[in-house]
């Protein structure tokens, strides 16, 4: 009898999948393995065809889908209908599905349409006595709950960094399906608004560097800037200076913001009220430079500087800039 | 224009526990779920400039009573709380399933519902209810107004980079965040005239809906187990002149392979 087939669902942007799915493409091959199953990487989007090698390096089998998701449907209605169809032909078991915000939308459509229960937030997935292990930071990081489905299908949405991305050394098949989509009409883009100067995403940056209210306005932030590229990292803040339109939303860590966990997380004038905390406390290692040796954040960082955040960051980014030649 | 806001009651953020039971204990103090005070604030100033009612809707025990109390006094209608002892450890679909069906039972225009919730189910029960409602569904809401025949709504949706603007006939479904914009304190007068304000209570019964299809018994997940993560060894402080510390921040983060 075969395994149990895991099959992972990949974003694609730019004709490529994102670094989140190429995390799911390997979580989905352990999976696999541990299972004694299949795993199968459903790439469905605008160029699909040329994000399928780039996937089968990744996966034992890809599902090819091209799907014009930039057109006048929103991707996630577009992706859940040709996904639903996809699992119509093709059986899988485990879905897993990107915490990404389509991901979570597809994660809900997809569980209403076909009736599959779903966990979320998977900070990590292990196989055991014939079922995923589904592991999730909960209550803000003041517990790991490990959790299961009671029958042998279901839907899980994956946080990344869940895995590393990681090439199989072969190649996958790669099959390419033809599906119609069927994208709710009553629900139109009538236009697509790009932001001047995006910044870098704050998802999957290995380091972040974050401001708060302490760095005292705009103009404040291009010593968070400073330090972030000295890192080569990402910049984000508190829904204070978010509030304050310093930052944009998409840039806010925290309760109502990302939940993010990178290598580093350097935070600038922030005092680690319970609501950001919840959003970086799982972060590889935590700095602070506070000029309140008693902040909040002195309790859950790993290393604290107490100063001047104007004295201290431009020295702290000269050094790293040295340090990394 | 009538708005139906979804409400969370959750355990008030920093204070969360497991009951014995393995389950989030609900019976300590809660509060609205904060995304969920964002879109109410949105429906009352859409019912302020249109016209129309916002009624909030609930699921969840008499604990949560206490977050419909504090959206009355921000200015909603009137309140239903869906509370029934078969609703206690309830997983994602059940929830759907109950809300769904309430929903189904107010008359509405639109309705809203948080972007996610502190101790839930990751941002996924908005779009599982309009998908069994078959109600047009826009999410990730940073601005929410009606189109310029009053007969739809457009969404400026959040994107990685920027917003898109989306459209779609009512009645629908918008899922919204933080960018909606700070939510109003509740004034005196608001309090006062809250508790004129009515809240239906609906039982499973009431709803129709089978008490084996929600609950802990119907549950499609199930925790293994709960631990706290490996403590963190407790900060470093470096308290001395900015160059020394610089230096020792740079020794701390080489020896962790961090630069
Ligand atoms: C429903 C709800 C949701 C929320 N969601 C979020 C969320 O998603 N994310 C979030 O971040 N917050 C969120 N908050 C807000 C949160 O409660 C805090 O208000 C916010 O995080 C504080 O931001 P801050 O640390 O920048 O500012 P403050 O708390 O004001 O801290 C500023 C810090 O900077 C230090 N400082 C000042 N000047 C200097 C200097 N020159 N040098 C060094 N240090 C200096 C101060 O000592 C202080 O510790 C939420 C709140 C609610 C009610
Ligand atoms: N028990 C509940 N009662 C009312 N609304 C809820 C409930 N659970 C979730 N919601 C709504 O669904 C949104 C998303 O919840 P979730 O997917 O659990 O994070 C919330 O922000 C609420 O608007």
């Amino acid at each position: 009898m075969a395994g149990p087939v895991i099959l992972a669902l990949a974003e694609l942007t730019d004709g490529q999948p994102t670094r989140l799915s190429l995390e799911l493409a390997t979580l989905a091959s352990d999976l696999a393995v541990a299972a004694g199953g299949t795993a199968v990487a459903a790439g469905i989007g605008p160029r699909a065809g040329n994000a399928a090698p780039t996937l089968a390096r990744h996966v034992e089998r890809v599902i090819s889908v091209e799907a014009a998701t930039e057109a006048d449907a929103p991707a996630a209605i577009v992706i859940a209908s040709l996904l639903a169809a996809l699992l119509e032909q093709q059986t899988a078991d485990i879905v897993l599905l990107p915490a990404s915000p389509d991901g979570k939308d597809v994660a809900g459509m997809l569980a209403a349409r076909l009736d599959l229960p779903i966990l979320v937030n998977a900070a990590s997935v292990a196989w055991a006595d014939g079922r995923p292990v589904v592991e999730m930071s909960a209550f803000g990081g003041r517990l790991v709950t490990r959790s299961t489905f009671t029958g042998a299908t279901g839907i899980v949405v994956v946080r990344p960094g869940a895995t590393a991305a990681r090439e199989r050394g072969s190649e996958g098949s790669v099959e390419v399906v033809d599906l119609e989509a069927a994208p709710d009409p009553r629900v139109t883009v009538v236009e697509r608004v790009v932001s001047a100067g995006a910044a870098v995403s704050i998802d999957d940056a290995p380091v972040v560097v974050a401001g708060g209210r302490g760095v005292a306005g705009p103009e404040g932030f291009a010593v968070i800037e400073d330090l972030a590229d000295a890192f080569g990292g990402a910049v984000a803040g508190t829904r204070a200076v978010v509030d304050a339109g310093w930052l944009p939303y998409a840039q806010q860590v925290g309760q109502t913001g990302k939940i993010i966990k990178p290598a580093l997380y350097v935070a600038v004038g922030i005092s680690g009220a319970i609501q950001h905390k919840v959003g970086m406390q799982t972060s590889g290692t935590i700095v602070a430079i506070n000029r309140d040796a008693d902040a909040p954040i002195a309790d859950f960082a790993d290393l604290l500087i107490v100063g001047d955040l104007f004295e201290v960051a431009p020295r702290l980014a000269a050094a790293v800039r040295a340090r990394r030649g | 224009m009538d708005i139906l806001v979804l409400v969370k009651a959750v355990p008030i953020v920093g204070n969360e526990r497991l009951g014995a039971d393995e389950r989030v204990d609900r019976t300590v103090g809660l509060e609205a779920n904060g995304n969920d005070e964002y879109v109410l604030e949105a429906a009352l100033k859409l019912t302020e400039a249109h016209g129309g009612e916002v009624t909030l809707l609930t699921m969840g025990p008499t604990a949560a009573q206490e977050a419909l109390r504090k959206g009355l006094a921000m200015g909603a209608a009137r309140a239903v709380h869906v509370i029934d002892d078969g609703i206690a450890g309830s997983d994602a679909r059940a929830t759907a399933t109950v809300l769904a069906a309430a929903i189904g039972r107010q008359r509405y225009d639109l309705v809203l519902a948080g972007a996610d919730t502190s101790d839930g189910q990751g941002g996924t029960l908005a779009s599982a209810i309009a998908t069994s409602l078959d109600l047009p569904y826009l999410s990730y809401a940073g601005r929410i107004e009606l189109t310029d025949d009053g007969r739809g709504v457009r969404v400026q949706r959040l994107s990685p980079t920027g917003y898109d603007v989306l459209e779609a006939a009512l009645p629908a479904l918008v899922m919204g965040t933080q960018v909606l914009g700070e939510p109003r304190y509740p004034s005196l007068r608001g309090i006062m005239a809250a508790r004129s304000k009515e809240t239906t209570t609906l039982s499973l019964a009431d709803l129709g809906i089978a008490p084996d299809r929600v609950g802990a018994g119907a549950a499609t997940t199930r925790v293994l187990d709960a631990t706290p993560p490996p403590a963190r060894a407790g900060a470093t402080v470096l308290r001395t002149d900015p160059e020394s510390a610089v230096a020792a921040t740079i020794d701390f983060l080489a020896a962790r392979g961090l630069v």
